[in-house]
């Protein structure tokens, strides 16, 4: 097992390599720069302020000197928060949407496998094209449509719960974590559903009929765990997608997570900033990966043999 | 009264094709301690017969359009699901065909050998383990304690279905359905279950459904037999009477396609040489670690075919047998050795080098439904080789499809259809129309009728008979199925973990086997 991890651990490091070059190069092909705001700054004091932040380098000597930061855990300082350095703003606002994208995966996941069993214990009846149906809509439906969508129900003409903010007030968590998790309760529906079907034709579920369990024991107990092994290995890149992807809902919603900076962070050219949150994304989306597909490797006892233990 | 009584039976299957009688009208009968064989050939309907009797088949499309099971005086039809499931696995178990795939592959073994005990009986758990341990010792597993929480990946397909077994007996149910229990097994290991049956149906007074194609295997065990066909029973009674002396047509017909005894005719062998092979080793690297090490799949194989020759490959699975026929072929790498084909070296050549000579050796695989290309029609798939090796031109093409169509007994008619459009032995003699497209001289065929009922594979087999005398072809014919290599074939090889034991005039090997394995695989094959 431990062989297997670190094989994959460094297999990242050229994934991470190959991601912090391309975006510390594209960054600086986009027009503009930090410092050109709507008001021009006077040339004598840009020069200064390059020089302080050591643009005024050539390129190849900030990528370097950038990644000799990086290796020791300096991330440099952002251009736009004086002051701050940018591991000190990711680690602010990290935790708030991580929180977030961790209450909208379990939302996802309880709707869209308990939809997509159903569906598929009775495929191509009612059962199955209504929650079915319903998957296709959030697929299709847009963060930015659903989010005021939902507040618009629940928050004014229901009143039920507070339209914006982040543990400010109670129930204020309640609609970002359903807006940012629908489209992926949706998708997890259909693969619970086509994972469920394809279980339920093997001939080992025949055997368990044969024995007179009942239904729910079939499914429960001999079906579900076959069927759930695409989810899971979905679950990485599900939440990878979810923190970097909850920039909209975090913007809808008012809540001051890492999605946002990371967005501001591209429109004032924020060099730094961008790099950092990226590197730092990526990271994570490496890591998700690995532990999902440990996790989808454990759930099959014969996988687990070959990268486990005896090996 | 017997212990199941069906009157009357008839099963129809409702798709957007149209309507399927599956079973039509089928009357047979159990007692206790009895065993009674149903045979038939694939789509005759005896699955589906005993699975609707339980409620297994799907319903919609599946119904039972009338008849009854009457179980110990009650009818099975006419349960309410929640008696039906009380029945099954308590008093009626199953056994199936695939061990690989019937035993859950999430769940220990154990696990899945108390639920019967757990659910029917409302045994503690503690109570059912120590009854899972006894049963799996009393079918021949051994550690029965460590095998109790072992994952079924880790038995081979015999002890699987040991394990399947165990689990059917562990509620000790009074009727035992075993649906082509030992199809999927090697002919050694098919040996051994087919006496645990017998073993354990004597020492329990069980009865048994023992539903099989095969009829030397049904011969043997069963006290009764019903024949069916189309879904209907053609023939019924007691098994030795009528094996004797089968009345209906059907029953001889599959009596006299059932291959036995000696090849025919004998062949005009010569002493030329056509493909020599020597100390061949092909080798499948593991992953490096303990748990897959590399596997020596051909191990210094050495032999001779001679022009116009059928050579038999005999051996179980996992045996090297196809490994050997592919390497040969240069389809799968070989580390070392040599493979002379008319005198010159064809072993590892690069695929360029290979190409041309891919007209005179060709090949025949196992599965006619895997290996026809599903969007190419019959035409394009034998025109493709005639064009490609150029043995055809443009303007004659479709000339020389129809003919080759003709010559394996192909209908000119179906030349612009599909594979799926075939039965299975269609589609096999479409593969060898495939393979003889080029002109080849030398076949190897893989396991070709295996997959083919015993009447199809009788007509694939003359007609292969028919090719190799009409073409001069030399073949390497690879089977498990030992009946069959000694009606076909003129020589014969038998291999073993990769190794050859034994090579020689097939009459000569079965009259006198030299190698032990050699004796026990005869020994183990059930014959008519």
């Amino acid at each position: 097992m431990s062989r297997f991890i670190v094989i994959r651990l460094l297999q990242a490091i050229p994934v991470l390599f190959v991601v912090i070059t391309v975006t510390f190069f594209l960054v600086r092909q986009a027009p503009g720069g930090p410092f050109d705001a709507d008001k021009p700054v006077i040339p004598a004091v840009k020069r200064a302020l390059e020089a302080k932040y050591n643009l005024d380098q050539p390129l190849w000597q900030q990528y370097t000197s950038y990644l000799g930061d990086l290796l020791q855990g300096d991330m440099g300082p952002s251009f736009k928060y004086p002051g701050w350095a940018v591991q000190d703003l990711i680690a602010s606002g990290f935790p708030v949407t991580a929180e977030l994208g961790l209450y909208a995966l379990l939302i996802a996941l309880f709707i869209g496998v308990l939809a997509g069993v159903i569906a598929a214990l009775k495929p191509n009846t009612l059962q199955d094209y209504l929650p079915m149906s319903a998957a296709m809509i959030g697929i299709c439906m847009p963060t930015f449509l659903l989010g005021p969508l939902l507040v618009l129900i629940f928050g004014i003409w229901l009143d039920w719960v507070p339209v914006s903010g982040w543990g400010d007030l109670p129930g204020d968590k309640i609609l970002p974590s359903i807006t940012l998790g629908a489209a992926y309760a949706a998708y997890i529906a259909r693969l619970s559903r086509s994972g469920m079907l394809e279980v339920m034709s093997q001939d080992y579920i025949r055997t368990a009929r044969a024995k007179g369990l009942p239904e729910s024991v079939v499914v429960a107990k001999h079906a579900l765990r076959g069927a759930l092994i695409p989810v899971v290995a979905f679950l990485g890149p599900a939440f990878a997608g979810l923190l970097s992807g909850s920039f909209v809902v975090e913007t809808i919603f008012q809540i001051p997570g890492l999605g946002r900076f990371y967005v501001q962070a591209a429109f004032n050219r924020d060099y730094t900033m961008i790099l950092g949150t990226t590197i730092f994304l990526s990271t994570l989306i490496v890591l998700f990966n690995l532990l999902s597909d440990l996790l989808a490797n454990w759930m099959n006892p014969r996988l687990r043999q070959k990268i486990g233990g005896k090996a | 009264m017997s212990l199941l009584e069906v009157n009357k039976l008839s099963v129809s299957f409702h798709t957007r094709n149209g309507v399927q009688q599956a079973v039509k009208n089928l009357d047979f009968r159990v007692d206790s301690g009895e065993i009674l064989g149903i045979v038939g050939e694939s789509g005759s309907g005896k699955s589906v017969s005993c699975y609707s009797l339980l409620g297994l088949i799907p319903c919609p499309p599946g119904r039972i359009d009338s008849g009854c099971g009457l179980f110990k005086g009650q009818d099975l039809l006419a349960m309410s699901e929640a008696e039906l499931r009380a029945v099954r696995g308590n008093q009626i178990a199953m056994i199936f065909q695939d061990p690989m795939t019937s035993l859950n592959p999430f769940l220990r073994v154990g696990e899945q050998l108390i639920e019967p005990l757990v659910y029917h009986r409302g045994h503690t758990r503690a109570e059912a383990t120590e009854r899972a341990q006894e049963l799996l010792d009393e079918v021949g597993i051994r550690d029965p304690k460590r095998s109790f929480f072992s994952y079924p990946h880790e038995f081979s397909g015999g002890m699987r279905q040991r394990v399947m077994i165990a689990s059917a007996l562990i509620a000790e149910p009074e009727l035992l359905i075993a649906d082509e229990p030992t199809t999927a097994l090697d002919v050694t290991v098919q040996a051994q279950i087919l006496q645990l049956i017998s073993e354990l149906q004597n020492r329990r007074n069980l009865a048994v459904v023992f539903i099989s194609h095969d009829l030397a295997v049904v011969k043997d065990l069963a006290d009764r037999v019903v024949v069916m066909k189309q879904g209907e029973c053609v023939e019924s009674g007691p098994g030795k009477a009528m094996f004797a002396q089968p009345q209906h047509p059907y029953t001889q017909d599959l009596y006299a396609a059932t291959p036995q005894g000696a090849k025919a005719v004998e062949s005009s062998c010569s002493e030329d040489i056509l493909l020599e092979v020597n100390e061949l080793r092909t080798v499948f690297p593991g992953n490096g670690g303990a748990a897959q090490p590399p596997l020596v799949a051909v191990d210094d194989a050495s032999f001779v075919v001679y022009r116009g020759e059928i050579l038999g490959l005999v051996g179980e699975s996992g045996s090297g047998k196809s490994t050997l026929g592919r390497s040969i072929l240069n389809l799968v790498q070989s580390q070392s050795g040599s493979v002379r084909f008319e005198g010159s070296e064809i072993r590892g050549l690069p695929a360029n080098e290979m190409r041309p000579l891919r007209k005179q050796l060709q090949m025949i695989f196992q599965d006619p439904y895997a290996s026809l290309n599903p969007r190419m029609t019959i035409y394009d798939c034998l025109a493709e080789p005639l064009l490609f090796h150029k043995v055809a031109s443009a303007a004659n093409v479709q000339q020389q499809v129809l003919t080759l169509m003709d010559e394996v007994g192909l209908d000119r008619r179906f030349v612009r259809k599909y594979p799926h459009e075939f039965s299975g032995g269609q589609r096999q003699r479409i593969a060898i129309a495939r393979a003889l497209a080029s002109e080849p001289e030398f076949i190897v065929a893989d396991e070709p009728v295996s997959a083919l009922d015993v009447t199809i594979q009788k007509q694939i087999l003359e007609l292969l008979l028919n090719l190799v005398e009409r073409r001069n072809l030399t073949m390497l014919f690879i089977s498990h199925d030992l009946a069959v290599v000694r009606y076909l074939c003129d020589r014969v090889l038998v291999m073993q973990h990769g190794k050859l034991l034994e090579s020689g005039a097939t009459e000569s090997v079965w009259q006198s086997p030299a190698h032990p394995y050699t004796q026990k695989l005869l020994a183990s094959a059930v014959t008519l």
